[in-house]
Order: C-alpha cells, then structure tokens, then sequence
C-alpha cells in the first residue's frame, strides 16, 4: 500500500465528484429531501378517523356515548339517520367505520346487560382498521369506567389489562419511523454514492489508464472508497441532526456509539454498491442492480414497517443478508433506548460480517485485466 | 405516415435489442420484479404471528395460572420464560428477547374470588411503536374473551354494553389481501423506471444519441421508439404480477379485468414518461439513477401503500396528488378487494393520463433542445 498513490486516486475521484455534482446531491440533497418528506408525511397514527354515528332511538346513554366518541380527537364523527345510509357512505369511502346503536341498547344496557354497539369498519386497509377498532374500544371502556363511577357502584369486569409501553409511551410512530427512515436513505446513499464508479470507469475506457500504472487493485478500491465514505458520513450527519434537533426525536444512546455504527453500517453500503459495479461492468447493469437491490429489500425486508419474526422462517433467514436490518434494529435502540450493548453488539456483529463480504467480494473479482 | 410506422417499429426492436440482449440486463428485468413479489409477499404482512413474551407471576393461585395460558395457548404469542423479579424484566424487554412482559400481582386469584377487578400489568417494547400497538390489540381482545369467560363461570352480572366489530371487504383483517395490490403496484413501477429511467441518458453517454438525432426521425417518433418498450415490458410483468397475486397468494378479485387494464395502461403512461423525462434531462446515467431513487422512493413511501395518506399532513396530501401510483394503487385495491370498475375509476384514470402527457410533452422538448 502506497500512500501517495492511494492519495493521488483519491484526489482524481474527488475532482470526479465535483465535476458531476450528482454525487454531493446524493449525499445531501438526498436525505434533506427525503426526510423532510417522510417525517412529515409518514404516520401511523390516524387522526380524525371520518366515522357515521346510526342511532335508532337517542337517549341520555346514547348521548353519553356518542360525546365521549366526538371528544376524542381520533373521529371525526357524523350522524346518519339509518344503517342503510351509513352503509352507502362506506362504500362511497367517505366513512371509514359505522357505530349503530339498535332501538333496544339502552333498555337493555339498564336491564338485563350485553347491549351491543355494533362497530362496522371498512377493512381494505387491515392494519389501519385495526387501529380504528382499538381506538373504539379503548374510548368504550373509558366510558364504561366513567358509567360505573358515575353511578357510584365498581365496574363489574374480572380482570383489567393496564397496559404501559417502554421507550414510546405515547406510541408516536414518529419516533420509530425516522430512526427506521435514516437507515433505508443511510442504504440508498452508500449503494448508489458507489454502484457506478467503477463500471463507469470500464465503460468510458479510462480503467485501461489505471490499470498500466503500477496501483494495486485494492488501492483503486480504496481510492474509491474513502473520498465517497467522507460525503456518506456528512449525509449521515445531517440526517441525525433532522431527527433530533427538527423532529424532536429522543436520542437516548451515547453520540460516539451511534457514529461508530453509522460508519461501519456506510462501510456495508459503500462496500455493496461497490461489489455491485465491480460485478456489473456495465453502468446499466449496475443501476438496474442498484435499483432492484437496494431500496425495496430495505423498506419491507428490515424490520422497518414490518415485524420480522412474523415472517416465515425462510424469509426471515433472507433478511440476514440486508445490512438495513441491523442498522435499523441498532438505531431504533440507540435512539429510544440507549446504549444497550446485548442488542447492539449482535448487530454490529452482523454487519461486520456482511461488510467483510462485500468488500472481499469487491476486491477478489476486481481484476487489473483486460477480458 | 406510410414511412413513420417502419421507423418507430425499427427503433422499438432497437431498443427492446438493447434492453434484453445483454443476459444480465434480461436477468435483472425479469428475475427480480417475480422474486420480490413472492418474497414482499410473504413478508409484508401487519399480523403478528409469534410475539415472545415473559411472564412475572407473583400469585400463587389457580386463577393466574389460567390467565397464563390463555396467552401461552394463542397462536400469535410465544412465552419465552417465567422470571422472578422486576429486573428480569427490565433485562427482558431490553435485550429485545421479550416484546412483551406480563406482570401479575400477588392478589390476582384473590381478587377474582372477591368479585374485585385483578389488576394485570403489561409492558410493552415501543421502540417498534407500530408492533407494540398490534399487540396492545391482541391482549386487549384476549383479556375480554377471559373475563367473558369468567363472567359466565361464576354467574357474575353482565356488563351493560359489549363491542361488536366486524370489517367489511376483508373480514378477517388479513393484511396480506391488502399489502399484495400494492407490491404488484410497486413493482410495475420499479419495471418501468427499469425500461426508461436510464434509456436516453445511457445513449447520450455512449454518444448514440446524437447518431438517432440526425436520423429522419422528428423527436415524437424517437419518444414513441423509447416509451412503447416500456409499455410492453410493463403490460407483460404488470400481467404476470396480477396472475400470481390470485393465482398464488389467493387475493381475491372482485373487480373488473377491463377497469385494472385501462388504469394499468394509464399508469404505465404516466410511468414511462416521468422515465422518459428523468432521463432525458440527465446527462450521465449516474444523473439518470439519482433521479430515478429521487422520484421512486417518495412515489413508493407517499402513495398510501403501507401508511395511508389520510394521515398525512394536508400539505403532504396535496404532494401526494402528483404521484402516479397513488392513483394505481386504488385502481388496484378496488379491483382486488372492493368491486369496482370502470365508472368509479375514471377520478383515478384522468390524471395519471394529465400527467404522463406533461412528462412527454417535456421529455420531447427536451430532446429537440439538443437538436437545435
């Protein structure tokens, strides 16, 4: 290893990034864009649920309900004169759920018991109808709770769930989403940051001019690497300081863990996009691997939106193999939680085995030849 | 006209040559998009199917034990391991190898007998805000169907109301009838940014394109030689994507075949010219892979595939009104699961046909900038 001659590669790159500042969009323009976008876009929490609210004969229970249902600021509830009309407004879309109270709710819920709120929702959107139906029923037993103080005998149910979350009391999925969000655009920069350089350098004929000076391979590699790891490291940066500073996401864990793992995770990604173009030798080629291996396989495959150990056994082996699941489980962890190594560490192990490949991979099918 | 029709025919075989000449571009164009959606498939689901969970059990009696096993007994929890102090429970969640934690006081069994509400603690991992929320559902649901139980067993009086639920469309709340529209969706996306994202900027690199420019052919023509592969490869995949979600992930369709056609054919137009535009204004294909990550990865994460855009900011709503899948995906999921057609698509199909047509007109522009 030469060090002037590692420099000199990395000085010509350098003059490469700037000639084309595509690759400084990529590294700022990039997150800036997309997080600003997603942090204030992406939410799990719905909020005025549009609900049709049918009641047959209105009474002081009925009311009573119905108020604590249009206090909450998750509905935004309309009245209906009759199931049927509810039921029209469903289909159109403009409800999302439908809660009927028969004619016989309040006699019975004052005599004999079981009165029975009949909650329709539209289930096309599984995950959101179930948020719909664990709103409505955690407004009901509030108010089932409210009823029996009110009447100043205890509530008759045998056994209650009191339910407390860890690190997200509230449940902002803000708070998990833009950790989760920094790992797939972490994901995007490192492949797409490398994916072409060196297929482009075989496509446009100036590898021919490399490789008759006498460089060794893995101080091309290098060259390549460490100006694009700099630009990836300011992106990374920036990125930490939206979350915290414009997104008021808590970042509980320790500054100089989370750089030590954003950096070997953008080793990882630099590291794939690298063997990509390595691979390729093709630019084309190269970008439509990038395109196809890179975004999607984040978003769905680590853990991100959806829970891995609900996948079946041979997908959730396959998600051994995307760096973004580490860096998202770490970062989540380091952001809500803090520095707790039993998790991190397993995380760090695995993405230090998968850069280890990449860049070994990189470097084996890296020939110094014309074939 | 009699000479135009050879001519775009000439330059589509051109193009479909030199997309699916090269084995490894052939490979990527057809390999993936099949392997991703059978892969997503199985993976993108919202139920929660083993959520490991410990127990802290400080009572001693029958009633507890019960309780247990009601969660111990259902499909979607796994008990890890009983643990004796509230620091294995900490240590638990922590560590991530318990989502959820059960803490029961020792009065529980006691307070049952009284006819006394038992307390049940359960913590719960928020770092996976979305997963703990599904959970929190579960629990709830598990815990009334026990008090039912209990109510009936010992002869207690009923509560005066109960909650009756039921989901229209997919009544088993399968998340997966949902998720699969999207990905065929997404993926027909990915292979029309695949098809032309890249197609313009690769020759202007390889210096070809300026050869095409001093052909006969007026720019519309080239636009037309550069779109209809597109068009074809993605009617093609777009197909093969929808016959496997029925035939192999079992989605229903409820729909009408013609009505997913049009907004098919409507979406691959406004798809392939934001392709075509994409890269017709880069210069490299570096340029032409930047804009194809900057326009697919909001299109994706803004079109209400996994989180609706009802949620979002008005702002980012009306953002949402530029992105052509969004208009795709409920084109999809109403043909899928709801039973729509035709008449109720035609707000969808109006702009994604307004904005292929902007993206022509300019990628055509811009090609007749370098003419001149």
């Amino acid at each position: 290893m030469n060090r002037m001659r590692v420099k000199g590669l990395m000085r010509k790159e350098v003059y490469e990034i700037v000639r084309d500042p595509s690759s400084i969009a990529i590294a700022f323009v990039l997150p800036l864009v997309l997080l600003l976008i997603f942090g204030y876009g992406v939410s799990l929490d719905a909020r005025s649920v549009p609900v049709a609210e049918v009641v047959d004969q209105p009474t002081y229970l009925t009311t009573s309900f119905l108020g604590e249902l249009d206090r909450s600021p998750w509905f935004h509830p309309a009245r209906y004169p009759d199931q049927a009309s509810a039921e029209q407004a469903m289909m159109q879309g403009r409800v999302q759920a439908i809660l009927w109270l028969r004619s016989d709710f309040s006699r019975r819920a004052l005599s004999s018991g079981n009165a029975a709120i009949h909650l329709t929702i539209n289930g096309v959107d599984a995950n959101q109808a179930r948020i719909i139906q664990n709103y409505v029923n955690g407004t009901w037993q509030a108010w089932l709770e409210q009823q029996a103080t009110l009447q100043g005998q205890p509530l008759e149910i045998p056994v209650v769930a009191e339910v407390r979350i860890w690190f997200n009391p509230a449940l902002t999925s803000r708070y998990y989403l833009i950790p989760g969000l920094i790992a797939i655009i972490m994901t995007l920069i490192g492949a797409l940051l490398t994916a072409l350089v060196v297929a482009r350098e075989w496509e446009r004929g100036t590898m021919e001019g490399i490789m008759v000076t006498p460089v060794a391979k893995t101080e091309v590699l290098l060259g390549k690497l460490v100006p694009y790891f700099v630009m990836g490291m300011g992106g990374m940066m920036l990125s930490t300081t939206m979350a915290v500073f414009l997104f008021h996401v808590p970042l509980r864990g320790s500054l100089s863990v989370l750089v030590g793992t954003a950096a070997l995770f953008l080793l990882t990604a630099l590291g794939m996009g690298l063997a990509i173009s390595v691979l390729a030798r093709s630019q084309f080629v190269a970008a439509m691997v990038a395109i196809v291996t890179t975004f999607l396989p984040a978003f769905i495959l680590s853990g991100f939106l959806f829970d891995i150990r609900s996948m079946p056994a041979a997908i959730q082996v396959l998600t051994h193999i995307v760096a973004a699941r580490y860096f998202v489980s770490a970062l989540q962890t380091l952001f809500l939680a803090g520095d707790l190594w039993p998790v991190i560490l397993p995380n760090l192990l695995g993405l230090g085995v998968l850069c280890i490949v990449f860049l070994g991979l990189s470097v084996l099918r890296f020939r110094k030849r014309l074939d | 006209m009699r000479a135009r029709i050879p001519r775009v025919f000439a330059l589509v075989v051109k193009e479909l040559l030199a997309l699916l000449r090269d084995p490894a571009s052939r490979a990527v164009l057809i390999g993936p998009p099949i392997i991703q959606l059978l892969v997503f498939g199985y993976a993108a689901t919202f139920e929660l199917k083993h959520v490991p969970f410990v127990v802290y059990n400080q009572d001693q009696g029958q009633f507890s034990r019960e309780f247990v096993a009601r969660f111990a007994g259902a499909p979607s929890f796994d008990l890890v391991q009983f643990v004796y102090d509230q620091k294995a429970v900490e240590q638990a969640i922590n560590n991530k190898s318990a989502l959820m934690a059960m803490d029961i006081g020792p009065n529980f069994s006691s307070d049952l007998e009284r006819g006394q509400p038992a307390r049940v603690q359960f913590v719960l991992d928020g770092r996976d805000s979305n997963t703990a929320a599904i959970a929190m559902g579960y629990v709830q649901s598990i815990v009334t169907r026990f008090n039912q139980a209990q109510i009936v067993q010992h002869g207690m009086k009923p509560p005066p109301t109960v909650l009756l639920d039921r989901a229209w469309f997919n009544p088993n709340l399968d998340s997966r009838w949902f998720i699969v529209p999207g990905i065929c969706g997404i993926l027909t996306l990915l292979v029309s940014m695949l098809t032309t994202g890249l197609s313009v900027a690769r020759e202007r690199e390889m210096g070809t394109f300026d050869q095409l420019l001093v052909t006969p052919m007026p720019p519309a023509e080239i636009l037309l030689g550069k779109a209809l592969p597109g068009f074809l490869v993605g009617t093609a995949e777009g197909t093969l994507i929808v016959v496997m979600a029925v035939f192999w992930f079992h989605v229903p369709f409820t729909g009408s075949l013609i009505g997913l056609y049009i907004g098919l054919l409507c979406f691959l137009f406004a798809a392939v010219g934001i392709g075509l535009m994409i890269s017709s204004i880069a210069v490299t294909q570096q340029q032409g892979l930047l804009g194809v990550f900057l326009f697919m990865v909001p299109a994706i994460v803004l079109s209400g595939f996994a989180t609706p855009i009802a949620n979002m900011p008005q702002a980012v709503q009306y953002i949402t009104l530029l992105d052509p899948l969004r208009y795709f995906l409920i084109v999809l999921r109403a043909s899928f699961l709801e039973g729509g057609g035709i008449s109720l698509f035609w707000p969808q199909y109006w702009p994604l046909l307004t904005i292929g047509l902007i993206c022509m007109i300019v990628a055509a522009n811009l090609f007749r900038r370098r003419l001149a």
